[in-house]
């Protein structure tokens, strides 16, 4: 674990220009996403306040902090996916290749912006059938079984399942079936992959493979994922934002986070003080 | 098709489609409202102060009432009520609290069977039981039938409210040194009386309304009914042979009827459901 | 005796720790004799049900054997029984009202469990409950009454314009028959569709509609496409339970479908279902076999209800078991 780490902070990166203010946003050359003064409210409970953030393309974003700081919900709010809860409200912008996402339609959007559960959800179809879902909704000419292969590939699956592609989903182990969630989110081709705690409910072996395979997708697409494990973040990730109480506190390149946090709560909570 | 349009098109099948199934909501929840409100336009004009206090009148000759009919439904219900309801509230009592999983099982299962019996089917049943062998028909054989159905009911709900009284309860009676039925009784019975009560009522209303059993065992009875042994009129059978005959003040009647049993039964539906939940509420499956 | 009889809590039915003595004068025994007796007699009288229809149909049985399945005709005054219009009655009737309490019921359940608020649902459930309790004679007065007339007046010469070529809708039209008592049969039956469906719908994992939200869906295409196939087995469950009770229906039926024993290929035609030639026929059935023809015509009727009740329940547990099926 600490030759990850080590390796992760030596990996050089392009450093965005961090001043001393815990909260400025990084500014890396190039914004997939932009998120702007951003409060949130569940019902009558404000949840997130001003948060700003820039999420860098073909770069893995990280989002830590304890329970119920909010992580979560920021993430659910890149594909809008907060509108499935009827007392949600938002203010703010959230920009998608500078276009402001609350203004446009919500389905293309998803289509964009794909999300990846906590807990592996695939549907009760076969493993081929997952993976074409997306495909066949948005009405692709694009022959499946190429297309079907493409994202299993993608998701380090494939090699494990091409010969049982009609079985069903529900067949495969458990960091199989986050793969294959994988799989079906990258089928459609999103410029943003989001990743809501993706290993938590797998073991040690499939989080590995799991943390691997985000690393490698960043070519494809952007990628922004919720963790509690602070090791995996540092691990794989190469921005990571420390949130607490619904407030960014720190957003910093990984490396400079994780050894030299320029606010006190960070660093009390990855040393492990509280959280 | 362009993506736009395509899109188009997926968002308008969307709003369509969700749009039919509110029509499919409105239109079967309005069918119990038109229900209501042709018996009470029909009905409500029919009703008067004979319906309650004549006898059904001379065939062809118009007005009288159904008075024989209400005290006939009334005792068939009673009979029902003193032969079904104990034997599912005592039945169930011996599943929650006695019974090993393997008698629970089977019972459960006999109960269920029961309840799933076409109405007709227990008329059969009852003629050939109560009837047949006693040559006539009688008020006790509609009563037995009734009954009959009333048990799988009382049986399944007020074992499922015995299971629900916590286990601390039943621990606290017994640590203080009671018997298990001294438990039963003065404890758990009570902790759950709102459940079972509920469950007596709906039984209640199930059968209240029930024709079919009583046609070959309670039939029918143009007079009052003496004593319980002799055949019997009630609200539904009337309701029944009314609307099928060719006279218009039959058909009146008939209606007058129909309300009065409808409202009898939402009326014990909605106290039932008002009793319980006011009550604890029950875990849904 | 000088046993000391400590109570123990126990922690089960059996409570080993006692002594029997002690359970006995204490009362339980006596008490667990009694409730055991109130519990078996439920289990004797079903038991005591299927004895009776067999015991009672063994003249039909050992005549007809299986050709009573068979036999178009009933005939009272030449003693031939054959239960085969009775049968088709009530299949026909049964399918006309599933075909048209199917889409109608599963429609509401999916606005009930997806769309409305949660206190908009529960409302309406009630009242759903509430038609569930209506009797089946006032089905059946209301169907004499008001939906025979419109069929008769409007629906049924409404059809026969549009589609008289198929012999579906051909034929005289009087308002009574299978088409009318499939109507009546649907409102019965739509509560228990819209109830069951609502429950199973309600219970599928909310991650399941966000997947497919997620992948760029729109409402309806991850409702009919994602969460109405996962709770699939549950719904064919709500369907078997409405199937039983329409298959078991008498009163409403008997007022509407007009009682003669009749195979026709046209849905406006009078016909006749096995419980309304029961509830028609019994009291007046003269002679053993006559009788206990109409007692074999329950027996089946028991057993299409219990099979069909069985498989339903089955079903229905499957779904809440596994959350879906595993494989679309």
């Amino acid at each position: 674990m600490h030759a990850s780490v080590r390796q992760a902070v030596s990996v050089n990166i392009t450093p965005p220009a961090t001043t001393g203010s815990s909260r400025e946003t990084a500014a890396p050359a190039d914004m997939r996403m932009t998120i702007s003064k951003v409060n949130f409210w569940y019902g009558p409970k404000q949840t997130l306040f001003d948060i700003n953030l820039g999420i860098a393309t073909s770069k893995v974003t990280a989002l830590i902090g304890p329970s119920g700081c909010g992580k979560s919900t920021l993430l659910r709010t890149l594909d809008r996916m907060h509108e499935t809860v009827r007392n949600a409200r938002l203010e703010g912008e959230i920009l998608l290749d500078g276009k402001n996402i609350l203004a446009q339609d919500v389905t293309q959007l998803r289509r964009r912006v794909g999300m990846v559960f906590q807990r592996p959800n695939p549907f009760p179809k076969s493993i081929f059938e997952n993976v074409a879902y997306g495909l066949r909704i948005n009405g692709s000419k694009l022959p499946m079984p190429e297309a079907v292969e493409k994202s299993l590939r993608h998701a380090a699956l494939w090699d494990e399942v091409k010969d049982h592609l009609h079985k069903s989903a529900y067949e495969l182990s458990g960091g199989q079936q986050q793969r294959l969630c994988i799989a079906r989110a990258l089928a459609v081709e999103p410029e943003v992959l989001l990743l809501d705690e993706p290993c938590s409910a797998l073991d040690p072996i499939s989080t590995a493979k799991i943390e691997e395979l985000l690393v490698q997708l960043k070519d494809l697409c952007t990628i922004v994922t919720v963790t509690h494990n602070m090791q995996q973040a540092a691990r794989i990730s190469d921005f990571t934002a420390f949130l607490l109480n619904g407030q960014v506190i720190e957003f910093s390149p990984t490396p400079q986070l994780f050894t030299k946090p320029t606010d006190p709560r960070t660093e009390a909570y990855i040393t492990g003080r509280f959280g | 098709m362009s993506v736009n349009a395509q899109l188009r098109w997926r968002k308008f099948v969307s709003n369509f489609m969700l749009t039919m199934t509110g029509v499919c909501a409105l239109i079967s929840v309005s069918v119990l409202f038109f229900i209501l409100g042709y018996l009470v336009y029909h009905g409500g004009a029919a009703i008067n102060w004979d319906f309650f206090t004549k006898l059904p009148a001379p065939v062809g000759e118009n007005g009288g009432g159904m008075a024989n009919a209400i005290v006939g439904s009334a005792k068939l219900l009673l009979l029902a009520t003193c032969f079904g309801v104990p034997i599912g509230f005592f039945g169930a009592i011996y599943l929650a609290e006695f019974s090993s999983s393997k008698i629970a099982f089977v019972v459960r299962y006999a109960a269920d069977l029961l309840n799933g019996v076409p109405s007709i089917v227990i008329g059969i049943f009852a003629y050939s039981l109560a009837v047949q062998p006693f040559k006539h028909f009688s008020t006790y054989a509609g009563g037995f039938a009734l009954g009959v159905m009333m048990i799988p009911i009382t049986l399944r709900s007020t074992e499922e409210f015995l299971l629900g009284v916590p286990r601390s309860l039943r621990e606290g009676a017994m640590a203080l040194g009671a018997s298990k039925w001294k438990t039963i009784g003065t404890v758990i019975v009570p902790a759950a009386y709102r459940g079972i009560l509920t469950a007596i009522l709906l039984a209640f209303a199930r059968v209240a309304g029930e024709t079919a059993p009583l046609l070959f065992t309670a039939l029918g009875n143009r007079f009052w009914s003496n004593g319980w042994n002799e055949p019997t009129a009630s609200l539904p059978v009337m309701i029944y042979n009314y609307a099928l005959s060719p006279f218009e003040d039959w058909h009146r009647q008939a209606w007058a009827a129909g309300l009065v049993l409808l409202a009898l039964i939402l009326i014990i539906n909605i106290v039932a459901r008002a009793i319980l939940s006011r009550g604890v509420s029950v875990p849904r499956a | 005796m000088a046993t000391t009889s400590t109570t123990v809590p126990s922690a089960g039915p059996l409570a080993g720790s006692r002594s029997f003595f002690d359970r006995l004068r204490d009362g339980d025994e006596i008490a667990r004799l009694i409730t055991f007796l109130f519990a078996a007699s439920v289990v004797l009288i079903t038991l005591l049900i299927v004895y009776e229809l067999w015991q009672g149909s063994v003249l039909p049985r050992h005549k007809f054997g299986f050709a009573f399945f068979r036999t178009s005709v009933w005939d009272p005054n030449f003693e031939q029984f054959g239960a085969l219009p009775f049968i088709f009655g009530t299949l026909v009737t049964s399918a006309v009202a599933l075909f048209i309490a199917v889409p109608l019921g599963i429609g509401a359940a999916i606005f009930l469990a997806e769309l409305a608020t949660a206190r908009l649902s529960d409302a309406l459930e009630f009242f759903i409950d509430l038609l569930a309790a209506v009797p089946s004679v006032i089905y059946g007065l209301l169907g004499i009454f008001i939906v025979v007339p419109v069929m008769r007046d409007v629906v049924q010469p409404a059809l026969k314009n549009t589609l008289g070529f198929i012999p579906l809708f051909k034929g005289p039209a009087f308002g009574i028959g299978f088409l009318t008592a499939g109507v009546v049969l649907a409102i019965m039956v739509i509560p228990y569709i819209i109830s069951v469906s609502r429950e199973i719908l309600l219970s599928v994992p909310r991650d399941q509609r966000e997947a497919a939200l997620a992948l760029g869906s729109t409402r309806w295409e991850s409702t009919w496409k994602v969460v109405v196939p996962f709770a699939r087995t549950g719904i064919m469950g709500s369907i078997f339970l409405a199937l039983a009770r329409a298959l078991g229906e008498t009163m409403a039926v008997t007022m509407v479908i007009g009682n003669t024993p009749a195979i026709a290929a046209s849905l406006f035609s009078p016909g006749d279902s096995i419980a309304s030639v029961i509830a028609n026929q019994f009291t007046e059935a003269t002679g053993e076999l006559y009788t206990q023809s109409l007692i074999e015509l329950g027996l089946v009727l028991f057993l299409l209800t219990f099979i069909l009740n069985g498989l339903a329940r089955l079903l229905i547990v499957l779904t809440s078991q596994r959350g879906g099926t595993a494989h679309a």
